[in-house]
């Protein structure tokens, strides 16, 4: 049996990791936002964002985790702008969202060909290498563990840090009461506002890291389009999760394995008789199919996508 | 901070907030000229020259008008009722997919009932596309707005598969294209001698008929009212999930006929580029409309006029035309910033 052929390979395993690295990067990002009360759109473009930040300060000569760094400032600052909007101002999420993400899908594309008027073959740089190849001969979990880069364990790290954050600190428990119920953190003498920009900025940042993964780390040059929904994938992923980041952490795990599968499935024998496009298809429809499954279970945050205004209820 | 709200804006702040966000936008573009090399405010200059400037200028502009008016009406019926709408793109290419689908070879029917048959039947696939999400949001509380976007993602795949597959053309030398459209199933030309076809008089009649329907009929006052607060249409006694599935039905109806006027009106056939993003730029044209029907088809003539002369600009002056949707974006920000702010004003706690 094929399948079981494939699941069985170590390269599969070691791509299902691979390819939920950007994603739980984003997905914690987003999560983090959403439990603060502030769904952000902007997440495809600040990705996009972080994949150009990130590949050009190291093309210019930054070292790699520079180059990290410097996707999450990009990443914060759009944060900042739509944490602004959307908390004190109060404008509609999915308006400032959606106008993040074209803004900073544009951005990108316009820095980049002023950047480099003239090439037509996109420049690479030297990615990350793995963290220890000598490991990686371990049978099966070797390559999944080992022949990852460093990125990929910062993306673990990254989510076990945003549930201790979360739900092990009182300024993670603050960040939650403002997206459950803020008129509980004004009571408490806290800023909802401050709370969620802060929320928004380092969730984008994340984002942008996310994508900084695909230009640092899988890819090595910058495309435009190069995010291709991974950032609505997230959202769907943070929905999925039910805003937890454990069972978000497994839903992008799972996505990146059946993503890995449909390659993989392409090039077998019975793959090649079905059109390619079924295949790519597959995890877009996949996303749409776990909402479903999910709704009836899904407890979003309270206040989730309510602005607050002081003495409005 | 916090926003108190202005019991009576004058006429200072409901006009002069507006223009300052166009004036911003502006600014910012000029900026980004001199980031790029160029000459700050030439560079403006030859926008709206590319955009409005000559006679071939500004037929191509109300070409690229056309699809934006369709998705713009698209996305302003459905916001209106707070449906969230973002998968224009995907119901764009429903549209043209049925308009091929029909009229590409030798059409199965033939005459005057070809060409309202192919519109009817793009209208059709659009609004079932939207009837999907808006009945798992309305049954099941599923986001729309994530279903809409992975949506787009998939019916591109399914067009490319179709191009690649069953609707491919034998002698297209190989490319990922259509058949061309039988002769009667091109949309003719408005003036004859003039580039500009049926489909923009269609969007105008479009923009007029969804006006109608919004300030005259009962439907349009449900939809509004399930749009600002559909608890209380509820109480009210208005059918809220029946009222959204016909905005969805509406929305993802004109959104189709951006498709089809695309490919019959203008390029003939059906390929894989045939929307450079007019699903998603309908949401600024929305927006910056303030979601009125024919306020659509002014910003779809700006946002035409952006994206047209920003091409012609930066062959002159090399400046890259992703500027344009930089301005654009922004230009959605700053003005949903302005509009709260002709009726709040900012004041410190």
């Amino acid at each position: 049996m094929e399948i079981l052929d494939i699941l069985l390979s170590a390269t599969f395993w070691a791509a299902a990791v691979r390819i939920a690295t950007p994603l739980i990067f984003a997905t914690m990002g987003e999560l983090i936002c959403e439990r603060a009360g502030v769904l952000n759109l902007g997440i495809e473009g600040i990705m996009a964002m972080g994949a150009f930040t990130g590949w050009i300060a190291v093309y210019a000569g930054a070292d790699l985790w520079a180059g990290v760094g410097a996707a999450f400032l990009a990443g914060m600052l759009f944060g900042l702008l739509h944490g602004v909007l959307t908390a004190p101002f109060g404008l509609s999420q999915h308006v400032v969202g959606l106008g993040i993400t074209l803004l900073a899908s544009a951005v990108a594309a316009f820095a980049y060909r002023v950047s480099l008027p003239q090439v037509t073959n996109p420049p690479k740089i030297e990615p990350f290498q793995a963290v220890a190849p000598a490991l990686a001969d371990f049978p099966i979990l070797g390559p999944a563990l080992f022949a990852q880069t460093p990125l990929t364990w910062a993306a673990f790290a990254v989510a076990g840090l945003t549930a201790f954050v979360l739900w092990r600190t009182p300024l993670g428990l603050a960040v939650r009461a403002a997206g459950e119920s803020p008129e509980a953190v004004a009571a408490q003498g806290l800023s909802v506002n401050g709370l969620r920009i802060g929320a928004v900025m380092v969730g984008s940042g994340l984002m942008a890291v996310g994508g900084a993964f695909l230009t640092l780390s899988a890819f090595s040059s910058f495309f435009f389009e190069m995010v291709n929904g991974r950032g609505w994938v997230c959202i769907a992923l943070v929905v999925f999760g039910a805003w937890r980041p454990g069972k978000a952490l497994l839903g992008a795990l799972l996505f990146a394995a059946f993503d890995a599968l449909q390659v993989r499935l392409q090039q077998t024998p019975m793959g090649a008789d079905i059109p390619y496009q079924i295949f790519l298809m597959a995890p877009y429809a996949l996303s749409i199919l776990a909402l479903v499954v999910m709704s009836r279970r899904a407890a979003a945050p309270a206040a989730l996508m309510i602005p607050w205004r002081k003495g409005e209820r | 901070m916090r926003l108190e709200p202005i019991p009576a804006p004058g006429p200072a702040r409901r006009f002069g907030l507006p223009a300052l966000a166009l004036a911003a936008t502006a600014a910012l573009g000029s900026l980004l000229a001199l980031i790029a090399g160029a000459e700050p405010f030439g560079v403006l200059g030859l926008i709206a020259k590319g955009a409005f400037g000559s006679k071939f200028a500004l037929l191509e502009t109300l070409n690229r008008a056309t699809p934006l008016i369709f998705t713009g009406l698209a996305v302003a019926v459905a916001f209106r009722a707070r449906l969230w709408n973002i998968g224009a793109e995907a119901q764009l290419y429903a549209g043209a997919l049925m308009a091929v689908l029909i009229g590409a070879g030798t059409p199965a029917i033939s005459g005057p009932f070809l060409l309202p048959f192919m519109a009817l039947a793009a209208m059709l696939a659009g609004a079932l596309l939207l009837l999907g999400p808006a009945l798992l949001k309305t049954r099941l509380g599923v986001d729309e707005v994530v279903t809409t976007l992975l949506l787009n993602f998939i019916m591109l795949l399914f067009v490319s598969m179709l191009l690649e597959g069953p609707l491919k053309d034998p002698m297209g030398m190989g490319w990922p294209k259509s058949e061309a459209l039988a002769r009667e199933a091109r949309l003719p030309r408005i003036v004859e001698g003039l580039r500009l076809h049926w489909g923009f008089g269609l969007a105008l009649i479009a923009a007029l008929l969804v006006w109608l329907l919004q300030s005259r009929t009962t439907l349009g006052f449900e939809m509004r009212a399930v749009g600002e607060n559909s608890a209380a249409a509820r109480y009210a006694g208005m059918p809220v999930e029946r009222t959204i599935a016909l905005t969805a039905l509406l929305s993802g109806g004109l959104a189709a006929l951006a498709g089809f006027s695309e490919v019959s009106g203008l390029k003939g056939n059906l390929t894989l580029d045939l929307s450079p993003g007019f699903g998603y730029a309908g949401v600024i044209v929305a927006m910056l409309a303030l979601l009125h029907p024919l306020g659509v088809v002014l910003s779809a003539l700006f946002v035409a006029g952006v994206f047209v002369g920003a091409d012609s600009m930066s062959r002159a002056a090399g400046v890259p035309t992703y500027i344009a949707d930089i301005l654009l974006a922004a230009a959605l920000l700053f003005m949903s910033l302005a509009i709260l702010l002709t009726r709040f004003r900012v004041a410190r706690d």
